[in-house]
């Protein structure tokens, strides 16, 4: 098979689209293990929720069922927040310029009351967050932009329904949330830092929470004076209010030194305040500078718990409606974060990268791992994703023409309707069944290249079973592996994941690549003339036995390095190699004749393989006399004696040493190699030379014999000195080789041997740049990186970034090559040397042997961390297996 | 003579490693010798008329030189590069050539030298600073002498400029200058173009562009409108000038080098600002910040008249500061008394909804009629910013054409909701810079007001940062705009709004005039204040615009 050849090369390829999680693997494919999970894709995402395909769903409460369909309404503004009202019937919506409740019917919404009223609407009525009670049907509370916190009553008899204003908070408030069974408590969270605990029967707020406050444990602990009683379970005492009053001035009193009397430091801006569902006096509030604080609704004086969950302001948070201590955070950072507060530390259980800013998270009801967020800027959709698939979105909404500011599921109990608000200026209830499912569009199939050329394929489980009669397509050689996907009983898809994976390997003997690791790490690319680039690595090539690639350098060499300075004597001598070079080769013909285990198919190809670099050589011949005038045009830069001794050297040794010594090996180079040579025939002669090969394989049937019989005498011609110059001169246009050397390095590339076409490429620099359009040379390029990479061959592929010309390869090396380093006395990070911190004045990357200090090269124990100069180590550990530092580590140097 | 021979290179100069400055300078010096004998040996035979012209360009390129050695021996942050460069100096002096003198008196007009750091007696911190700074572009400027007053402030903002220049971005790097250019052009910040030409010159940039605008490629014309509206009017800005950028065929622009693009015009304008604000004098090496003269018996000669002189100022300022400072006293007083008040009657005194509505439109308003009568000592502008003029655009004020332009609502877009997600998005990393930079201007305070110690000024600041986006019609809703006339007097309001709207009217009295017996450091940390809010004011438009253009 084709495949054979591609995939002895190293070469990778993928199907499929990339983003679908197919990571791309750096070593050999072992197991199957590491695939299998990313095709759990194909897994239906909604397992775990009842009844997707129903609209109609009987709910927990009371047995009402709720219907309706896909559909939205035009507001008048854009919407900041929506908020359900208990009865799943009824849903606010609130904005800078819109306050309104709509009914949620079958078929529509429909507008049941304005509550902004008044002639001249004040500031108060531009709301940023709204929220109803979900006790209580007729109390809503509002946040406004101006920092007043305002409740309603929609039992009230007059037009306005406004009830209490609580104006404490000196910036916006940016949440508030009722206490979840507690009827008259509302928290608010401000931008000036504050959260603060209103009880509706008062006129003032009961208790104040400062951003600022330490943990509890770390701070000093302070007089308590409400020891054990539980305030909020008892009403009456509740509504006194005035032992808690008490800790409103606490905080404020006892300020750092450094700050003001009056005023509390400045301290970052509350962004989401959530009151937990299962613990009755906890409260999560979130940041602006990343961290989630965990409140006692009883002890405003200290948090219990403060923890970074994200980079940059944490938007929202929300309780798991039913898992205690579960809370999912979402932030700038575009991530979604599921935490589990039980333990003693904030553990992170999920994390969700979305592509834009996180603005709101809700959980789905009765479905335990689901949850929705929206996002704040750019992205308009609403995503509904599974916690434990954190690629893919289990289901998306796209009816925003905007960025969607408020969600909430209509019935805390029924999975399958959501609401959402947007800066569209519209409300939409969005059904489960209508959502489009990105998963469903993903393609479910994964193809992955080993390193060593295995082949790695997955699929679903159906689809491979349904083949699994057809004969796998690969060669005797190839081994199929079938793996079955190991069912984790921990996984909650277990039995529903239904991939396979079938592994293919190559030939055992790992070694098969050690060419191409040999090969570039051995070639000369640049910083030497050009005829030794060529010779050096026609000799690297010929030492590995990859005899053609040899050739080819040795060519380019004759083609781009013709003497063309040298006297008359000198070229007749280069020309006379030309001829024994002929010579040699009718030489390898016969031998390869004569070789036994060779199928008469192969030696047919073998021929014409070589009759085809026969040309090829010819025509190297004829450049000799053609490029002698541009030579002497551009005038060439290496000294022209230099260039002769070369020739001499290397010629000799290539050209009279070789019969003896490689060819006696060639026939079973043939057989244990990757045999590229043998796949000559199926790429396409290149278009140059083609005229030349016809006259020179129409003779095909008659063996390499008469090939060669036809070569022979054209051969000895154009190797004559008395060739006149004039002739090839007025014939050959200059580039005539270009074209040549183009199609050969397409040739090379398409057979998989990237790394041959861009060695060219480098070398030749612009003698054939321009040939080579710039697109297949970044292609060449990449993939040679990529390659070289993955062999961890990183000084290589350095080097051919640099020397690329390409600029989006030498982009390559100017993106992510920092490297930061911290001080390990005080970990902060060493900004301007990499030896001396700036902060502790220290040097911190001392030698344990010579105690200097390390400038260049350091080398480290990962286990102990002692290290120093690179040779110093190397020394060291040559004869004692401890670290050098004395700390009794056995380090090991590898 | 050969001139590829006689090429000094610099940058040897910015390495960290001693033995590297040392052997670059030593080079520098044969190079000067080589120079020199060449222009000794013209003068003493004679020549013909056509030698003149190469006599007169080769001084020309010596005096360059030397201006450079004098600047390298005044502000290289290495000892032993500013040692050197005086003992070459030195030694060129006693060969009998003429060697220049810096002119004006430090980095600063405004800011007596002595007030200012001198190079060498930093201590690591700063010292740590400047060496970043010199490595980085090979001068240690003006302008990060005069905010070397706040380190931690000058440290975000070199990283994010840096980064804006030098790093990985969508714009190519004598695109990234030549912006530079136009936007400190639009405020005829002839500092800061100086600067920009040679940068530009020097990271390869065509020295045809620099005639003008319309010799620049049609793409950086086509930029020229969103420069001018964005210096002067940046609320005129809608999704139609950026459609207009983004969708103009060969010459579009992409919408990461947009933002690339407008980061870096705002970023320059409100640099600009700073340069008026503090009065940056010219660089040493620069045109203006030198002279070849010998220093006059009489000690101050007509050009140093025209820069501002410095003994007569002094004496004035002196005399004008012995009569007022009981008053200047009371001044502060009155201040903190204010701020005191404010605290504590905030949450008694609550105005009605109308009246919090229409004090931003009054303090808008007023803002209109604070402005400077005097425009004495007004910069000429310089060559290559004049030909970037267009002095028919200038700054508008916001109430006067606000009329049909609603508010523009910070609840409703905001920096670190909005502004930065965009940003971070199109032009990754400088999001999380400029973010940093934002806060840290915001909130840096030393807790001091004056002679005050243990004083919370958020207040204060706050009260500056609204102003400033109250003049661009930018309305917090949870500010009292009440605070903004009891905080800042009229004079501290004129120096703001000229700063901020048209810096290069601002003048010696005007920044004298001010916060009398407030230090030197405090003014520059009110134009940190100031810059930063101007920068955020117009990203924050030129954001929503490309938000709005995007959905």
């Amino acid at each position: 098979g084709k495949e054979r050849t591609t995939s002895g090369e190293g070469r990778e390829r993928k199907a499929g689209p990339a983003a679908l999680g197919l990571v791309r693997r750096t070593d050999r494919v072992v197991s199957g293990s590491h695939l299998a999970p990313l095709l759990g894709l194909t897994d239906p995402g909604f397992s775990d929720c009842p009844d997707l395909k129903m609209s109609r769903v009987t709910t927990a409460l009371g047995g009402s069922v709720l219907t309706g369909r896909t559909m939205h309404c035009h507001l008048d503004a854009p919407a900041n927040a929506i908020s359900v009202c208990r009865d799943a019937a009824q849903v606010v919506v609130a904005g800078r310029s819109i306050f309104k409740i709509y009914a949620i019917e079958e078929e529509q919404f429909v507008e049941k009351l304005n509550l902004r009223v008044g002639r001249k609407p004040s500031l108060n009525l531009s709301c940023a967050d709204v929220v109803w009670h979900q006790m209580d049907e007729n109390l809503l509370a509002t946040a406004a932009t101006n920092g007043v916190v305002v409740t309603w009553n929609l039992g009230r008899p007059s037009r306005n329904k406004q009830d209490q204003l609580f104006t404490e908070h000196k910036r916006t408030v940016n949440k508030v949330c009722f206490h979840p069974t507690e009827a008259h408590v509302l928290l608010s969270g401000s931008q000036d830092g504050f959260m603060k605990c209103f009880d509706l029967r008062r006129k003032d707020s009961v208790s104040t929470f400062s951003g600022e406050a330490t943990e509890a444990g770390q701070g000093t602990p302070r007089e308590w004076v409400m020891t054990g009683c539980c305030v909020l379970r008892l009403h009456p005492s509740f509504a006194h209010g005035f032992l808690w009053r008490l800790y409103v001035a606490a905080p404020w009193g006892t300020l750092p030194s450094g700050c003001s009397k009056g005023a509390p430091r400045q301290s970052e801006s509350v962004r989401d305040v959530q009151f937990s569902i299962r613990d009755y006096f906890t409260f999560a509030s979130t940041f602006e500078n990343g961290n989630v604080q965990l409140w006692d609704i009883r002890r405003p004086d200290r948090c219990e718990r403060m923890f970074t969950a994200h980079n940059g302001p944490v938007f929202c948070c929300d309780w798991h409606p039913e898992d205690r201590g579960w809370l999912a955070t979402g932030g700038r950072d575009k991530m979604v974060k599921v935490w589990d507060m039980t333990t003693h530390r904030a553990k992170e259980m999920h994390c969700v990268q979305t592509i834009a800013s996180v603005a709101r998270v809700k959980w789905r009801p009765e479905c335990r791992h689901h949850l929705a967020t929206c996002s704040m800027m750019v992205d308009h959709n609403i995503y509904v994703w599974d916690v434990r698939r954190p690629f893919v979105p289990a289901a998306m909404f796209e009816e925003h023409r905007d960025v969607t500011t408020g969600i909430a599921w209509r019935h805390p109990h029924d999975p399958s309707f959501l609401l959402s608000g947007s800066k569209d200026s519209s409300l939409c209830q969005h059904l489960f069944r209508d959502a489009s499912q990105p998963v469903e569009r993903a393609n479910p199939e994964g193809l992955c290249y080993g390193l060593f050329g295995d082949l790695a394929f997955a699929a679903k489980e159906s689809l491979v079973a349904a083949e699994s009669g057809r004969k796998p397509y690969t060669g005797d050689r190839r081994h199929p592996i079938f793996f079955k996907r190991k069912l984790d009983p921990a996984e909650p898809f277990a039995g529903l994941a239904s991939s396979a994976l079938s592994v293919f390997e190559t030939e055992p003997g790992g070694g098969a690549m050690r060419w191409f690791v040999d090969t570039a790490e051995r070639y000369a690319l640049a910083g030497r003339p050009l005829a030794e680039l060529c010779d050096h690595n026609a000799k690297v090539a010929r030492e590995l036995g990859r005899n053609q690639v040899a050739q080819t350098w040795t060519m380019l060499r004759t083609i781009y390095c013709s003497p063309g300075l040298l006297p008359t004597a000198n070229l007749s001598h280069s020309m006379g190699k030309g001829g024994s070079c002929g010579l040699q080769l009718m030489n390898s013909f016969n031998l390869k004749d004569m070789a036994p285990g060779l199928g008469s198919e192969t030696r047919l190809d073998r021929s014409k393989g070589d009759a085809r670099s026969d040309t090829v050589l010819l025509d190297s011949s004829a450049t000799l006399i053609t490029n002698e005038d541009n030579e002497e045009t551009e005038g060439s830069d290496v000294p022209a004696d230099y260039l002769l001794g070369d020739v001499e050297g290397e010629d000799d040794e290539l050209y009279l040493l070789d019969p003896e010594h490689t060819h006696p090996e060639e026939p079973e180079c043939v057989l244990l190699q990757e045999a590229f040579p043998l796949r000559h025939e199926i790429v396409d002669t290149p278009p140059g030379p083609e005229h030349l090969q016809d006259k020179a394989d129409s003779p095909h049937v008659s063996g390499s014999e008469a090939d060669v019989a036809s070569l022979a005498p054209v051969d000895s011609s154009f190797s004559l000195l008395s060739v006149s110059h004039a002739l090839y001169d007025s014939r050959l246009p200059p580039d005539f080789f270009s074209v040549l050397v183009r199609d050969m390095l397409h040739f090379y590339a398409e057979q998989g041997d990237v790394q041959m076409a861009v060695s060219v490429l480098i070398v030749l620099g612009e003698r054939v740049r321009k040939d080579i359009d710039e697109q297949t040379q970044e292609h060449w390029y990449t993939s040679y990186i990529d390659l070289l990479q993955r062999f961890r061959l990183w000084n290589v592929s350095n080097e051919v970034v640099k020397l690329s010309t390409s600029r989006a390869v030498s982009c390559l090396n100017q993106a992510s090559t920092t490297l930061h380093v911290n001080c390990s006395h005080c970990k902060r990070p060493m900004s301007s040397r990499g030896w001396v911190c700036d902060r502790c004045h220290r040097c911190a990357s001392m030698c344990a042997v010579c105690h200097h200090v390390v400038k260049g090269l350091f080398v480290w124990c990962q286990g102990c961390s002692h290290g120093g100069h690179l040779q110093h180590i190397m020394k060291w550990l040559e004869g004692s297996s401890h670290c050098p530092a004395g700390c009794g580590h056995l380090c090991e140097y590898s | 003579m050969a001139e590829g021979e006689n090429e000094v290179r610099w940058d040897g100069l910015c390495s960290r490693d001693s033995t590297t400055r040392e052997t670059a300078l030593e080079n520098i010096r044969q190079t000067i010798l080589r120079k020199t004998e060449y222009l000794r040996s013209l003068k003493e035979t004679p020549h013909r008329p056509s030698d003149r012209i190469s006599n007169s360009e080769s001084s020309d390129g010596l005096n360059k030189l030397l201006a450079h050695l004098l600047m390298l021996s005044k502000r290289c942050p290495f000892k032993d590069v500013r040692e050197k460069s005086e003992f070459i100096l030195k030694s060129i002096q006693e060969l009998g050539i003429r060697i220049p003198r810096p002119l004006g008196q430090g980095p600063s007009r405004f800011i007596p030298e002595k007030e200012i750091l001198q190079v060498g007696s930093e201590d690591a911190q700063m010292h740590a600073l400047f060496a970043d700074s010199f490595a980085a572009l090979g001068r240690l400027d003006n302008i990060t002498l005069v905010m070397v007053f706040h380190p931690q402030y000058l440290e975000s903002f070199l990283k994010t400029q840096h980064y804006l220049l030098q790093m990985d971005g969508p714009l190519p790097l004598h695109y990234r200058h030549y912006i530079g250019i136009m936007a400190a052009a639009r405020h005829q910040c002839s500092y800061l173009v100086n600067l920009h030409v040679n940068d530009f010159l020097h990271v390869g940039g065509d020295p045809k562009w620099l005639n003008g605008l319309e010799n620049a490629p049609q793409k950086l014309q086509n930029l020229g409108e969103l420069n001018k509206v964005l210096a002067h009017r940046p609320w005129l800005i809608t999704k139609e000038h950026i459609e207009g950028l983004l969708k103009a065929e060969e010459h579009s622009w992409s919408l990461a080098e947009l933002v690339h693009a407008v980061v870096l015009l705002t970023h320059y304008h409100s640099l600009a600002s700073f340069t008026f604000g503090c009065g940056i004098s010219p660089e040493i090496h620069c045109d203006g910040g030198h002279t070849f003269r010998p220093p006059s018996v009489s000690n101050y000669c007509i050009c140093d008249i025209t820069n501002g002189n410095h003994s007569v100022d002094e004496m004035q300022v002196n005399s004008a500061e012995n009569v007022s400072v009981s008053d200047s006293f009371f001044e502060v007083e009155a201040l903190m008394e204010k701020m005191r008040q404010l605290q504590e009657c905030r949450d008694e005194e609550e105005a009605s909804q109308e009246e919090m509505a229409s004090r931003f439109e009054i303090e808008k308003r007023e803002s209109m009629f604070v402005f400077s009568s005097d425009d004495e000592e007004f910069t000429p502008a310089r060559d290559v910013s004049r030909h970037f003029e267009d002095t028919s655009y200038g700054y508008k004020d916001f109430s006067r054409h606000g009329m049909h332009v609603p508010t523009f609502r910070v609840q409703d877009y905001c920096w670190e909701d909005h502004g930065y997600s965009l940003v971070n998005r199109l032009y990754p990393d400088v999001g999380q810079l400029i973010d940093e930079k934002f806060h840290i201007a915001y909130n840096l305070t030393y807790n001091t007001m004056a002679m005050h110690k243990d004083v919370d000024t958020s207040m204060l600041r706050r009260a500056i940062w609204n102003y400033i986006h109250c003049m661009f019609g930018i309305r917090y809703d949870d500010y009292d705009y009440g605070e903004i006339n009891q905080l800042l007097d009229r004079s501290f309001k004129v120096y703001i709004k000229t700063v901020v709207c048209t810096p290069e009217k601002v003048t010696k009295r005007m920044y004298d005039s001010f916060w009398r017996q407030f230090k030197h450091s405090e003014k520059v940390h009110v134009n940190l204040l100031l810059i930063e809010a101007r920068m955020q004011a117009e990203l924050l438009y030129a954001l929503r615009a490309i938000t709005r253009y995007m959905t």
